[in-house]
């Protein structure tokens, strides 16, 4: 599904991923873990085609494609999916018309049917079910005066709806109490799937104990350092990430 | 065609004008209104036209205008019955006045007369038969005395709108004023004239659109004034999408008295030159007046608009927001006046005014002018100026919205906070359709 060689990212001239390597098989859910810093948001933006981050070396293959040289909408078009750690509010422009455009580019470019008014209803009702969103946040401008929590469910609902083959979630957990945790995780359990691939970008474990990784990474300072099983996430919980810091001269066996 | 190199000359040029003029009109020249006609031009030879020393134009050069010597637009003329279709609003096609050129045209026209004693007719007709409405609320509010262009439209002034609804009725079908300067085969320079009344306890849409037609340069000078009696309600839009071959100065005088509210939406789209002087009058305590504007120009366009509120008497509220999106070399002005006379104490004045910016040589300048002689009165007003959110506009590619799509996406959305007021669906619906295809081309 999506494989990543040496990639390296600089952000106004400072070089922020330096020379990450990465293979996610359809399927797989991966999550990548780091402190502050380490560039987790730098991978998830960059993978997402945002101008700002500044590719200097590396490739990156999406199903075979070069996903570097496309432009963001492209991208998603693919079926590459961002789900924001700071989702943007859009004022006047109304949740609904966001996603049926959003909905209908992808569709026109997979050379499906565009869906009618009815048609999108239909859908957007059931896949609001599996976030439990309060319907009313559709008729709302995207994301204005939603809460923190409600913010992230729009993403995993724009996810639903959208289904792409590759997510990326970019600390979705942030900014979530337990229960709101529970509801989103929940919702992503529901997605996965054989041809669908999730990459869990997180800064703490918590999130993981909903989300059931089949990998998980370590990022720092703008390198993989580890990568081991679901079980590293716990490790990595109750010694911290200096543990990897100074342990990462000697390698660790999972 | 000669070009002047200054006021004067041009000045001149449209006086020796209103000679001819006074003789084409016959037996009507005896009316009072055509005193006031001879007032007003000899005004106007006072005054001439406004030079950038003028601190109300400093931003506004006209001489592209004052080079052109456009022959006055006399004569009523028509239009093909399907050039004009693609002009009317799906809805309104019953509720039509048709003007070419400043003329009224009856055939192109479609309005089923009102019952009530509601009146809906061409200020030219209401000339003729309605001198006591006519002689009580015509050129009784735009200042010939002061402002040039209204000046020269009071001159030259034979044709226009006339709406007039009784006490105690509301007319509940929006009336289209629908205005075509047709400059095919020539140049020229109209003056319509619309006069609005509406009696106490009555309540009225009007809908004003401008559009062109060929190629030739063409000059309009409009004058609308609005008669706003107590407890009235007027719904007042206006839509000018002219062709990029128009000169368009359009001025607004509205006289409200006690409780009455007044809701202006004013659009513009089209025009070389564009200037907007718009008044709303709170003349009587507990009025409302709502002034909301958009604006869009591209390549070498040029919009001001000038408003003013003013507060005369106490208890009143007033609201304006104004909203521009320039992209190429266009230039925007905006002006915003609100005077609270000593009388008014209590008033609530808030004014708001936003332009995007779509390019580097894009220009705005923006200035709010509030004059407040009153003690006890809320005012507050604010300006902005910026460009697309970049972030908005990544969120909306990431989720496979092309690039120009979420453009127009995010240029709709900031000019929805203005049409969202347009009360009018037809016309709400009729307007998004022509900005969702101009914002493509910004």
């Amino acid at each position: 599904m999506l494989t990543i060689r040496d990639l390296k990212v600089s952000v106004e001239g400072n070089q922020i991923l330096k020379g990450v390597n990465l293979e996610i098989k359809a399927g797989e859910v991966h999550a990548i873990m780091g402190p502050n810093g380490s560039g987790k948001s730098t991978l998830a933006n960059a993978l997402a085609g945002r101008e700002d981050y500044q590719v200097d070396s590396g490739e990156v293959l999406y199903r075979g494609k070069n996903l570097l040289e496309m432009s963001p909408e492209d991208r998603a078009r693919e079926g590459v999916f961002l789900a924001f750690q700071y989702p943007v509010e859009i004022p006047g422009v109304s949740n609904a018309n966001f996603l049926k455009t959003a909905l209908n580019e992808i569709r026109e470019y997979r050379g499906l049917e565009k869906l009618d008014a009815m048609e999108f209803l239909t859908l957007v009702k059931e896949r609001m079910q599996l976030v439990e969103m309060d319907p009313k946040l559709l008729n709302r401008s995207v994301n204005e005066g939603f809460s923190g929590g409600e913010k992230k469910r729009n993403e995993i609902f724009q996810l639903a709806v959208l289904e792409p083959a590759l997510a990326i979630m970019d600390e979705t957990d942030s900014g979530l109490d337990i229960d709101a945790l529970k509801i989103v995780a929940n919702g992503v359990n529901k997605l996965r799937s054989k041809d669908r691939s999730f990459l869990v970008i997180t800064h703490y474990q918590r999130l993981l104990n909903y989300i059931v990784p089949d990998v998980v990474h370590v990022l720092v300072n703008g390198r993989i350092v580890e990568s081991g099983g679901k079980d590293l996430a716990l490790h990595l919980e109750e010694h911290g990430y200096d543990w990897i810091k100074n342990e990462r001269e000697a390698p660790v066996t999972m | 065609m000669k070009e002047f190199s200054n006021n004067v000359d041009i000045k001149d040029w449209y006086i020796s004008h209103f000679q001819a003029f006074e003789n084409s009109l016959n037996g009507s020249s005896k009316a009072p209104f055509h005193q006031i006609r001879r007032s007003a031009i000899a005004k106007f030879a006072d005054l001439g036209f406004p030079g950038r020393r003028d601190e109300e134009w400093k931003y506004t050069n006209l001489s592209p205008l004052l080079k052109h010597q456009f022959p006055v637009a006399a004569r009523p003329t028509s239009l093909p019955a399907e050039t004009v279709r693609q002009f009317v609003f799906k809805g309104l096609a019953e509720n039509l006045l048709v003007f070419v050129n400043g003329r009224y045209s009856r055939e192109l026209s479609n309005y089923r007369a009102p019952a009530n004693g509601v009146i809906v007719d061409s200020l030219g007709n209401a000339l003729k038969n309605r001198p006591e409405v006519i002689d009580r609320y015509l050129a009784k509010y735009a200042p010939f005395e002061k402002e040039s262009f209204v000046a020269l439209n009071t001159a030259f002034a034979v044709d226009g709108a006339f709406i007039y609804a009784p006490d105690n009725v509301a007319v509940e079908q929006p009336v289209h004023l629908l205005y075509i300067s047709d400059a095919s085969a020539g140049s020229h320079f109209a003056s319509p004239r619309n006069l609005i009344v509406a009696g106490r306890n009555s309540q009225v849409k009007i809908v004003e659109s401008y559009h062109g037609l060929g190629e030739n340069p063409y000059f309009n000078n409009v004058v609308t004034e609005a008669a706003v009696n107590e407890n009235a309600r007027v719904d007042h839009i206006r839509i000018q999408d002219e062709r990029l071959n128009a000169y368009h100065v359009y001025s607004l005088e509205t006289h409200q008295q006690q409780n009455s509210v007044y809701w202006m939406v004013n659009v513009d789209m089209g025009g070389a030159l564009v200037r907007n002087n718009l008044t709303l009058t709170l003349d009587a305590e507990n009025c409302e007046g709502h002034l909301l504007g958009f604006y869009m120009a591209n390549g070498k366009q040029h919009i001001d608009n000038h408003t003013a509120i003013d507060h005369a008497k106490p208890n009143c509220f007033s609201n304006e927001l104004y909203k521009g999106i320039l992209g190429g070399k266009a230039k925007g002005v905006f002006n915003g006046k609100i005077f609270v006379r000593r009388d008014a104490q209590k008033t609530n004045a808030y004014q708001n005014n936003k332009a995007l910016l779509l390019s580097e040589e894009a220009t705005i300048n923006s200035k709010p002018q509030l004059e407040i002689f009153a003690d006890d009165v809320k005012c507050s007003h604010g300006a902005t100026v910026g460009q697309l959110d970049n972030e908005a506009l990544f969120y909306l590619r990431s989720r496979g919205i092309p690039q120009e799509q979420a453009n127009s996406i995010l240029q709709y959305a900031f000019a929805s906070e203005v049409f969202g007021h347009i009360t009018i669906d037809s016309v709400r619906e009729h307007l998004e359709e022509i900005i969702e295809e101009r914002f493509a081309r910004l």
